[in-house]
């Protein structure tokens, strides 16, 4: 979804040149971004690996995990950018591709954050997001799928380090149409979108040099786009939540000034497999309680209900955050959000909000 | 009593408190100034590597390949590898500044301080936005000193000429954490390796270490992983290096400054031995009313030490005038041309200035010494009888052995080899030598003055002074020491420059044989072609062309000047300042200057492998050594052609043009100018031999001038010590004077008896301090010299100066015994005499 795609949103906006034509002239050999479109069917592993000619790209598991008893939430996040570097630079350290990696776990404990995150520019096998399957790696972080289709994922720093095995007990859901996700008014606001809902997570959580063994459950994105959010948008809110009993539901939507969407979407897998696509009007956030961030005065629409309709009638989920302060500051390479570990009656998972601290300049 | 006694010679006083303080302020001047610039050195080092906690160097700019760096920042104990392309560049005003070609988010990790507001780890407010000029491959960001010396601002377009390309770059920021005036522009690597045309090439990793790994362990690592065409660097061995580059010159300055201290301490203790020979009476009296011989030492040595504390306050403040002085007028490196560019701050070193000053009341406590034993042993009894302020000289004077064996010493300690660099053994030659000529001097004074003795009936005051000098020459040698230390080594001084200064200019002849030179700006080249259509032109006999670079062959010292040139059929050992034995090579013949054989310990024959070309393992031999003097870190020639074969590179930067019969120099200059390209006209130097000659000995005489302001300082501060102590022991004759006057002696003979005794010790002195000085010349030239620089020389007198010097000698001496006699012979002869009495 766009939402944790607060990243790359910001980063190709920062970074690169924006891929619309107008500004691609006034420099030769200016990248050509691939567009999105409907019917496009995705393949596997080949569509786990990275899509180099679109603009960005994120592979983002968020989860549960059970640390001595304790749940923890945890985030790793591999962000591919493709910059607006001139292509016609021969130089192996040519800018072509940004690698950015984020690691963060909300302790209850702490009461806030723990996070980390990477970045780099792609070359020299130090950086690098694989075509073909995934495997991604910055530094000594990497998330790469192994022959069984076990995700491996590593990412850490002196504080905490995140080392686990996350082996999918689904199919990928396929979000929007058979993929192609919607993410604006307009046809090219889209992105190829699918989800690894009900990873079975074991592993190990390192913190301050402890090693803690961890089981757990996870959720994985992956998405990839060349065109961002619509010009009225300010932010996103997102969830993916893994509802117990082998049901995922997914929300998002795209707010303006005003709060109100300006898109929305998602989708419901029940147990058996049968999915249910959102359109923009199935699926409606409402906030039950705000929290305002002491650090940047933000304030975060941190308990929502997730209303949405169904081929089974109107469902509503009420979402309640593991605790208040899951506030992500990333600047400078990134924008302040709130992403967290968020559970419900009958599931638990991810709740991310974007554009409240500031609006996202696109 | 201490008092009573300074106020009545308040002259002498002050010679020995101004001698200490002069020693003491130029040891800690140049202290502080060496001091200042090393800071100031550091800190550029620093800002230009960041904070890195190692860094690999390319051994030459030619760089290595970029492969390491991947290799690096997969190790073990590597946090992150920040890869740098460094270059040379010009902007298109002219001016000269490095380019670092960072990727910036690795340097955000390694070295933050090479970036600019506009980079991530920046900081810059609303976080995100500032991230816009991180992959900008057209951005320069420049420091604060690139950007005033260009006179450009933030927004303006810069055009970059480095290694032949040229590039135009829009100034996006302001690196603010290069602080200082380097010159230094960032901008991006891969535009770097693009646009200078360096693709696969880097010059530099900056390595940030895991915390808390093992530092030499990690070193290990870095060291077995890299190829013969990068070294490691540390910032302890960068910081030898830069020390290295100074030390030998700073130690040589330090040493001065100390002698300088030291001829101090021999006007302290003259001055003290003709106050106690004065006090004679005093001290007696003191005797017999009880006071014990150990009071009359303590007295003196407290006199000493009050001169000594006094001169030293004084010396300190002094040291911090003229180290801020020197520092305005030369600069950090005293004029020495090892730091370019820059006047540093003063940085004051309490710990030093401490040690200094405890050292200038140490001498003068030592000068004291001696003249206070003296005091302690004077029987009271016949001290008091006599009356008299004289000694009671000993007649013969024996052979002074111990003077001899100082002597001997000396001539020994001058074998030693040189102490981590530094000729320690040398300098102490020439302490010993100092201290033993000295020692020899009452009887090296009868000796001199023996044959005139025997003259056939002088005039009566000639005679009389011969004969007192003759009778009493303990007191001469003591009027003597402080001359004789001060000129034998301003002699020294001055033989050893002129010896090297003469050595330098006839090498200049020697190196420079063509009419004309060319030198290219940095990064430009001319390829085979422009180099043909330049050697085609008529005005030309022959063109030799010429490439140099620097290549780094130890990481802890500073790189050596590697030059390819020699004409087709000729070698390049041709018309090189050979000196020694030299050998037919096989192989590769490489000719390597005398620095360079000394510092790497290479003699003709010797095999050496160059960080160059394919694998980086060329093989030279060394085929002979040839006296340098421009180069103190070595520089080594290899044969064009071999040169090409070896790296592919056909583009030489610099030339020696020798002109056809009749072509003036000026007009072929242009005929060359014209037929240069286009691009490269603009950035060629073409010099006569005459213009670089001038160049090289102004800069030769700048990088003396501290050394000839020491000179000057010593040999004044012994003049005034001669002055003084004339003076003393000419007022303290009054009583001879009454009665030279009582038996018929008229004035203007006395007058002309002093006269002759001052100008008989000056003479004396002079040849003393000349003949010590030739002898400590010696040691300087033959030893420190070749032991501090790697380089060797001619000895040659300066005649002139020498005889002026002693013609200043003979005449300050006879003046000041003159002018005082005046004062002393005024008196009438009634009163002169009943005073005693």
């Amino acid at each position: 979804m766009i939402p944790r795609r607060a990243f790359a949103g910001l980063l190709g906006a920062g970074l690169i040149a924006p891929a619309t034509p107008g500004l691609a002239q006034d420099r030769t050999g200016a990248p050509v971004f691939a567009p999105v479109r409907p019917g496009r069917s995705l393949t596997f592993p080949a569509d786990h690996g990275a899509h180099p000619d679109f603009r960005t790209e994120w592979w983002y598991v968020t989860g549960w995990l059970q640390a001595q008893g304790q749940p923890i939430g945890f985030q790793i996040t591999f962000f591919r950018i493709r910059t607006g570097a001139d292509t016609r630079n021969p130089s192996a350290f040519a800018p072509t591709q940004v690698i950015f990696a984020h690691a963060a776990i909300s302790d209850p404990a702490v009461g806030r954050l723990i996070h980390t995150q990477r970045i780099a520019r792609a070359g020299f096998g130090l950086a690098e997001a694989k075509v073909g399957d995934m495997d991604i790696v910055l530094d000594d972080w990497r998330l790469r799928r192994v022959p069984d289709g076990t995700l491996k994922a590593y990412a850490g720093d002196q504080a905490f380090g995140l080392d686990l095995s996350l082996a999918p007990t689904q199919p990928p859901l396929l979000q929007g149409e058979r993929g192609f996700s919607r993410k604006g008014p307009r046809a090219d606001q889209a992105s190829y979108y699918y989800s690894l809902p009900h990873l079975k997570v074991s592993g190990a959580l390192t913190r301050e040099g402890r090693r803690i063994a961890v089981t757990g459950e996870a959720w994985m994105d992956q998405e990839w786009s060349s065109t961002l959010l619509d010009a009225r948008a300010v932010g996103w809110d997102w969830a993916g939540i893994n509802l117990d009993g082998g049901g995922a539901l997914t929300a998002f939507q795209v707010r303006d000034q005003q709060g109100q969407a300006v898109w929305a979407g998602g989708s419901l897998r029940g147990p058996d497999g049968r999915t249910t696509i959102f359109a923009p009007g199935d699926v409606r956030f409402v906030t039950r309680r705000q929290w305002r961030s002491p650090r940047t005065g933000a304030r975060y629409p941190i308990a929502r209900d997730i209303q949405a309709r169904t081929p089974a009638g109107p469902r509503v989920w009420r979402l309640e955050p593991l605790f208040d302060d899951q506030e992500l500051d990333s600047r400078p390479v990134g924008p302040v959000y709130w992403e967290g570990a968020v559970r419900t009656e009958g599931g638990r998972g991810y709740l991310e909000l974007t554009g409240y601290d500031a609006p996202l300049a696109l | 009593m201490v008092l009573g006694e300074w106020r009545a010679q308040p002259g002498r006083t002050l010679a020995a408190i101004l001698a200490i303080a002069v020693g003491v302020g130029l040891g800690l001047a140049i202290h502080l100034v060496n001091r200042s610039a090393l800071d100031e050195f550091a800190g550029a080092i620093r800002s230009v590597s960041g904070a890195a906690d190692l860094q690999v160097q390319a051994a030459s700019s030619a760089g290595f390949d970029e492969d390491l760096y991947p290799i690096l920042a997969r190790l073990d104990g590597v946090a992150t590898a920040s890869p740098v392309v460094e270059l040379r560049a010009r902007t298109d005003g002219g001016e000269p500044l490095t380019v670092l070609g960072l990727d910036p988010l690795r340097a955000a990790a390694v070295t933050p301080n090479l970036l600019g507001g506009g980079a991530v780890g920046g900081g810059g407010e609303g976080g995100v936005t500032t991230a816009e000029a991180v992959f900008d491959l057209d951005a320069i960001t420049l420091s604060p000193a690139a950007l005033q010396q260009s006179g450009l601002r933030v927004g303006d377009q810069v055009r970059l000429s480095a290694a032949g390309q040229s590039a135009s770059f829009r100034i996006v920021g302001i690196l603010e954490g290069v602080s200082g005036d380097r010159a230094l522009g960032v901008i991006d690597i891969a535009a770097a390796q693009w646009r200078f045309d360096q693709l696969g090439r880097l010059h530099r990793l900056d390595l940030r270490l895991s915390p808390g790994v093992d530092r030499s362990a990690v070193e290990r690592t870095v060291q077995a992983n890299l190829p013969a065409e990068a070294a490691l660097v540390t910032p302890q061995s960068e910081m030898r290096r830069t020390e290295s580059l100074s030390r030998a010159y700073r130690v040589n300055l330090q040493m001065l400054a100390l002698v300088a201290l030291l001829t101090g301490g021999f006007l302290v203790y003259s001055a003290q031995s003709l106050s106690v020979t004065r006090r004679r009476p005093q001290f007696a009296l003191l005797r017999v009313l009880g006071l014990p011989a150990r009071g009359m030492l303590g007295q003196v040595l407290i006199e000493g030490v009050v001169l000594g504390l006094a001169g030293a306050a004084l010396g300190v403040v002094l040291g911090v005038a003229l180290a801020e002085l020197a520092l305005r007028l030369l600069g950090g490196d005293l004029g020495g041309g090892y730091f370019s560019g820059g006047r540093p701050p003063l940085v004051f070193t309490p710990v030093a200035a401490a040690i200094i000053f405890g050292l200038g009341v140490a001498i003068a406590v030592l000068g004291s010494l001696f003249p206070a034993l003296q005091a302690e042993r004077i029987p009271a009894a016949v001290a008091l009888k006599t009356g008299s302020g004289e000694s009671a000289e000993t007649a013969g004077q024996p052979l002074p052995w111990l003077s001899l064996g100082l002597l001997a010493a000396g001539g020994l300690a001058a074998l030693g080899p040189p102490v981590g660099g530094v000729p320690l053994f040398g300098y102490g030659a020439i302490a010993l030598i100092l201290a033993g000529g000295v020692g020899t001097m009452p009887w090296l004074a009868r000796g001199l003055l023996g044959p005139l003795r025997r003259l056939r009936s002088p005039a009566p005051p000639i005679a009389l002074a011969i004969a007192r000098l003759w009778g009493a020459p303990r007191q001469a040698a003591v009027a003597l020491c402080g001359i004789v230390a001060s000129t034998s080594l301003m002699v020294a001084m001055a033989v050893m420059v002129t010896s090297f200064r003469g050595s330098v200019e006839d090498w200049l002849v020697q190196i420079l044989p063509a009419d004309i030179y060319m030198r290219l700006d940095p990064g430009l080249t001319l390829d085979p072609e422009a180099q043909a259509r330049l050697a085609a032109a008529p005005e030309a006999a022959a063109i030799e062309f010429r490439q140099s670079f620097n290549l780094r062959l130890s990481p802890d010292r500073p790189p050596v000047q590697v030059s390819a040139r020699g004409q087709a059929g000729a070698g390049a050992g041709e018309g090189l300042p050979l000196v020694g034995r030299q050998v037919t090579a096989e192989g590769l013949p490489a000719w390597i200057s005398e620095p360079m054989a000394r510092l790497y310990d290479l003699s003709p024959g010797d095999r050496l492998t160059l960080p160059i070309g394919p694998g980086a393992q060329a093989q030279v031999t060394v085929a002979g050594v040839w006296r340098d003097y421009s180069n103190q870190f070595g520089a080594l020639i290899l044969d064009q052609a071999a040169y090409t074969a070896l790296t592919g590179d056909a583009g030489r930067a610099e030339a020696a043009m020798t002109l056809a019969p009749g072509v003036e120099p000026a007009t072929a200059i242009e005929a060359f100018r014209a037929r240069l390209p286009p691009s490269i006209a603009g950035g060629a130097d073409f010099a006569e031999p005459r213009e670089i000659r001038a160049v090289a000995l102004r800069i030769f005489d700048r990088s003396f001038a501290v050394t000839y302001a020491l000179e000057a300082i010593a040999i004044l501060v012994g003049l005034a010590g001669v002055a003084t102590t004339f003076s003393a022991q000419t007022l303290a004759r009054r009583k001879e004077f009454g009665m030279l006057r009582h038996v018929g002696v008229r004035r203007g003979q006395i007058m002309q008896m002093l006269a002759t005794e001052g100008a008989l010790l000056g003479a004396v002195g002079a040849l003393a301090g000349l003949t010590l000085g030739v002898i400590m010349s010696q040691v300087l030239i033959h030893v420190v010299n070749p032991q501090s620089f790697n380089w060797t020389m001619e000895t040659r007198l300066p005649w002139p100066l020498l005889a002026s010097l002693a013609a200043a000698l003979v005449a300050t001496s006879a003046g000041a015994a003159v002018l005082a006699g005046r004062g002393a012979v005024a008196d009438s002869a009634v009163r002169a005499v009943r005073e005693d009495w």
